[in-house]
């Protein structure tokens, strides 16, 4: 024995039952208690009663003022969705094929213009796509017309991609350079032509990635009001304007306020749970 | 496999459509950056090259305050949730599957969850919380919120390192002298460093840029830079403004050459 | 040999309700090198884990030098163990993984000690030179080697090897048995191997132990493990063997397929049923008409110094191993001699191994089997004592 302690041994062993290497994860389980947890409950409370504390359905019923709002933001983060999958998804495969020095690059480049404030790169897109701004004179210049797209739902469109590209990119070139190059070979091998071994092999594998960028995009594009008030000129509000303006706005009601979030939350979960079935297992969450 | 390429190389068609992507996410970088120079405070109209902005910029109380703010908020947040993350990685790692699964599904709400339902859930909870503890809402609860929402990218860059490691490591460690904490100081912290760095450079990226949560939790003590951005576009925003994310942007950019020039001659070393 | 080092006292581990090792007793004497051999999830790799310290038996004792050290952390115990996949500390190079023990160490090791105990212990594994290599960079033999210097430089008086060698091809795995024989006496310490490869096992070992289920079917030394298996889970995974059902007539005299044979064994009831364990290399082919037995060869497999012929005696089927060719279909008699013939009690292994009925592809299950977790292997349980 290096130390000739059974019974101190005995006592260390007692400890480490105690200060199991599981204790490590307690202090976040209570934080997550804390500033998880307790946040939505209160939602909850606050969703479910009316201002003298009472139960109440109130507050969700009063949401049918408001269909029209659901429907745009619906309507306007699946076009914004749908225009990041058009974009992403080649990009990604685009990507996945370079060099690894070019991919290592590129991913960098996408997720470099994070580190701009993304308020000020919104910002910017009222420069480019203002009546008179930098995208319109250039048309002018070359003979084009000029397009009136600020303020209006295709600006706020561009905006969501603008802000949301990468978060698509990124989780579908990861599942894509994954893929391993031997089950590409094996597909041709067995007389698959270019377009079935995309269609057969790397498509159906690169789904996962697909569906958390999918989540990815959707979960902020449907919630956002920043970029529909920049780019959308304020005029149809958004959900995401909605909430803001129950908590911090003129309209100051944070029971409606929470009613909506936690529809917003139920729909984002119930998508999560979509998510999860089709997509990977346990851990998988998008790799960011 | 990875560095060959998928299958063979990209074609010329796919490589235009590629830059063409990077053109548009570079392109209001590119503008943000070439009106910090611009002689008027106009946005879309060049009027001359000046440094006035630059200049002035330093001496703008509201803006660098507020710019403190963000630093000391992403700072602080990014460190905390790095150690708490990354000793949370480990300990949902010891853990048995029918407890690690509900954890982690709380673990993930704030990751899938739309940024303003965390921000106002939580800022429900200091308002609410305000009637019975007396405090104000401020920087205190800016980095709670800004802590809160960090961890799991954490959790979530350090787990696929501990996966990684061999199932015997520890026990190693262990084997050769090392007490459990001693094992986990001198052996796993080092194997799970480079999940850990990027757990660190990810919250901090993400401190950095949100403006959402911060919106509803800060308060009216505390303002960080998205902040004091959106309150400018109300009005006009100041190409102050600019030149400080354009110092910012550069620097990132600095940094990143620099770890990519040490590391090709490291490479070279070799 | 020597005296006893280490005791396993009715020790049990079961995880969940899951029984992984049942109420076993084991005694390890110093110096020797012991190997506990059996199929994956038989308990071995548990038994080794509450020998290192990593796991506290559920209830048992654990005996070292007379001292009880259930509780005594892997730290603080004499034993060092060799993992399988070695689990080298990847942040480290060579010296610094073969280092790690000696760092550890209070009072603290001057630098000089600790340079020169390495040095000494890269010269043991033949690794001179390759101090300042990452050990991701080495092949797997050489891992290997860096993983047995690393357990060996505290001078533990007991050596715990994990399937060392399951991660390393044929030859280099012939050459790795004779560099550990090698290396166990010259360090003159205790080695205690966990392998499901019976030929390593043979090959290596003072005392084999035979484990499944969770229990301790024989121990004993390589030759009366061979030749005097307990039961009949013993005489199938050791070698080949052909185990068919007997009657004991008495001693001396066992009746098989209704004929008498000649045997050694003693001690049996009058006319107790037994199982008979007849090695495919102790059955000689003779001319048919001298044959005590006669049958049909049904198959034929060259193997290089001998042929491995199937052959049908009353639709039971036998392996024999031997020089002399006879076609397929060809009628042949055979005969065994007194010492080629086993015989051992009735067990609950009785009648499940033996029969070559489906010959090839028991054949290759037997000779490929691979290497699995144990559920005492479990991630979860790990550190949890």
């Amino acid at each position: 024995m290096r130390n000739n302690g059974a019974v101190h041994g005995a006592f260390r062993s007692a400890a480490m039952r105690f200060f199991s290497p599981r204790a490590l994860a307690a202090p976040y389980v209570v934080w997550m208690a804390a500033f998880v947890v307790a946040p939505i409950v209160f939602v909850v409370i606050y969703a479910f009663t009316a201002g003298d504390g009472a139960f109440t359905v109130g507050n969700f019923a009063e949401m049918g003022r408001f269909v029209g709002v659901f429907a745009r933001s619906f309507w306007l983060a699946l076009i914004s969705t749908a225009v990041c999958l058009a974009l992403g998804y080649p990009a990604a495969y685009i990507l996945a094929r370079e060099s690894g020095r070019v991919q290592r690059a590129a991913v960098v480049l996408i997720m470099l213009p994070m580190w701009m404030n993304f308020l000020l790169r919104t910002y910017a897109w009222m420069s480019i796509l203002e009546r008179n701004g930098l995208l319109n004179r250039l048309l002018g210049a070359l003979g084009i017309a000029p397009l009136d797209i600020i303020y209006t739902p295709a600006a706020v469109v561009i905006g969501m991609v603008y802000n949301f590209l990468p978060f698509m990119v990124l989780p579908i070139y990861s599942v894509i350079a994954k893929i391993d190059r031997s089950l590409i070979e094996a597909a041709a091998d067995l007389g698959a032509a270019p377009r079935a071994v995309f269609t057969r092999v790397i498509a159906p594998l690169s789904l996962p990635g697909v569906l958390s960028g999918v989540t990815m995009v959707f979960v902020p594009a449907v919630s956002t009001f920043v970029i529909s008030k920049l780019l959308g000129g304020g005029k149809e509000i958004l959900l995401g304007d909605l909430i803001e303006m129950q908590f911090r706005g003129a309209a100051y009601n944070p029971r409606l306020g929470s009613a909506i979030s936690l529809v917003m939350m139920v729909i984002v979960i119930v998508f999560m749970y979509f998510m999860n079935r089709f997509g990977e297992g346990e851990e998988g969450v998008a790799i960011l | 496999m990875k560095s060959k390429g998928l299958y063979s190389g990209p074609s010329v068609r796919g490589r235009l459509f590629t830059v063409l992507i990077m053109v548009f996410l570079y392109a209001p970088i590119f503008v943000l950056i070439v009106f910090s120079f611009n002689a008027s405070s106009s946005r879309a109209v060049w009027s001359g090259f000046t440094l006035k902005w630059y200049r002035e910029l330093f001496g703008d109380k509201y803006i660098m305050s507020s710019f403190y703010t963000t630093i000391a908020v992403s700072v602080t947040a990014a460190a905390a949730s790095t150690a708490v993350g990354a000793a949370s990685a480990i300990g949902l790692h010891h853990m048995r599957r029918a407890w690690r699964t509900p954890i982690l599904f709380v673990n993930n709400i704030p990751l899938i969850n739309a940024d303003i339902v965390t921000g106002v859930a939580m800022c429900l909870l200091f308002v609410s919380l305000k009637a019975f503890i007396n405090f104000e809402l401020g920087f205190g609860t800016l980095l709670i919120a800004h802590i809160t929402f960090n961890i799991p990218y954490v959790i979530l860059s350090v787990t696929p390192r501990l996966y990684s490691l061999d199932a015997n490591l520890m026990d190693a460690a262990r084997d050769l002298g090392c007490t459990f904490f001693g094992a986990i100081r001198r052996v796993m912290l080092p194997e799970i460093m480079p999940g850990i760095v990027n757990g660190a450079i990810i919250a901090f990226t993400m401190s950095i840029d949100d403006f959402v949560i911060s919106y509803f939790t800060a308060g009216s003590r505390a303002e960080t830079l998205s902040m004091t951005i959106y309150a400018m576009t109300r009005k006009r925003i100041s190409p102050e403004i600019n030149a400080l994310s354009t110092l910012l942007f550069v620097s990132v950019l600095a940094l990143l050459v620099i770890i990519n020039i040490r590391q090709k001659s490291e490479v070279r070393l070799q | 040999m020597s005296k006893e080092l280490i005791r396993l006292q009715r020790c049990t581990m079961a995880f969940d309700g899951d029984v992984v090792l049942n109420n076993i007793d084991l005694e390890i004497r110093d110096k020797e090198f012991l190997t506990l051999l059996g199929p994956s999830g038989c308990g071995k790799t548990t038994t080794l884990r509450i020998i290192g310290g990593f796991t506290a038996p559920t209830s048992g004792d654990v005996f070292f030098d007379g001292a009880r050290i259930n509780d005594l952390p892997p730290h603080k115990r004499n034993v060092n163990t060799v993992f399988q996949k070695y689990a080298l500390f990847t942040h480290l190079d060579v010296f610094e993984n073969i280092a790690f023990g000696l760092r550890q160490m209070r009072p603290k090791l001057t630098r000089d000690e600790i340079s020169r105990r390495v040095f000494e212990m890269l010269e043991i594994v033949s690794l001179r030179g390759f101090e300042k290599r990452d050990v991701s960079r080495l092949s797997g033999g050489q891992q290997q080697r860096v993983a047995i210097a690393r357990a060996l430089v505290p001078r533990p008086r007991v050596l715990l090897l994990d399937e060392p060698l399951g991660a390393l091809d044929l030859r280099l795995r012939k050459d790795m048995q004779n560099e550990l024989k090698r290396i166990q006496q010259a360090m003159d310490i205790t080695f205690i191997y966990v392998t499901h490869d019976q030929e390593e096992a043979l090959a290596m070992s003072d005392s084999v132990v035979v484990m499944d289920g969770g229990e301790i079917l024989q121990i004993g030394k390589p030759e009366d493990i061979y030749n005097e298996p307990k039961n009949a889970f013993v005489a199938d995974f050791i070698g080949e063997s052909n185990i068919v059902d007997g009657v004991m007539i008495c001693d001396g005299t066992v009746e098989i397929f209704g004929r008498r044979f000649e045997c050694l064994d003693k001690g049996f009831a009058r006319d107790e049923p037994v199982d008979v364990v007849i090695r495919p290399e102790d059955i000689d082919i003779v001319p048919l008409g001298d044959g005590m037995l006669t049958g049909t060869v049904t198959n034929i497999t060259f193997k290089g110094v001998h042929y491995d012929i199937i052959v049908d005696f009353k639709g039971f089927k036998w392996l024999i191993q031997t020089t002399d060719i006879s076609p397929v279909g060809g009628r042949i008699g055979i005969r065994i001699d007194p010492d080629g013939i086993h015989v051992m009690s009735k067990s609950k292994y009785s009648g499940m191994f033996g029969d070559y009925s489906s010959y090839s592809a028991e054949y290759d299950e037997i000779s490929d089997a691979t290497v699995e977790a144990e559920p005492g292997d479990a991630r979860e349980e790990g550190y949890e004592e």
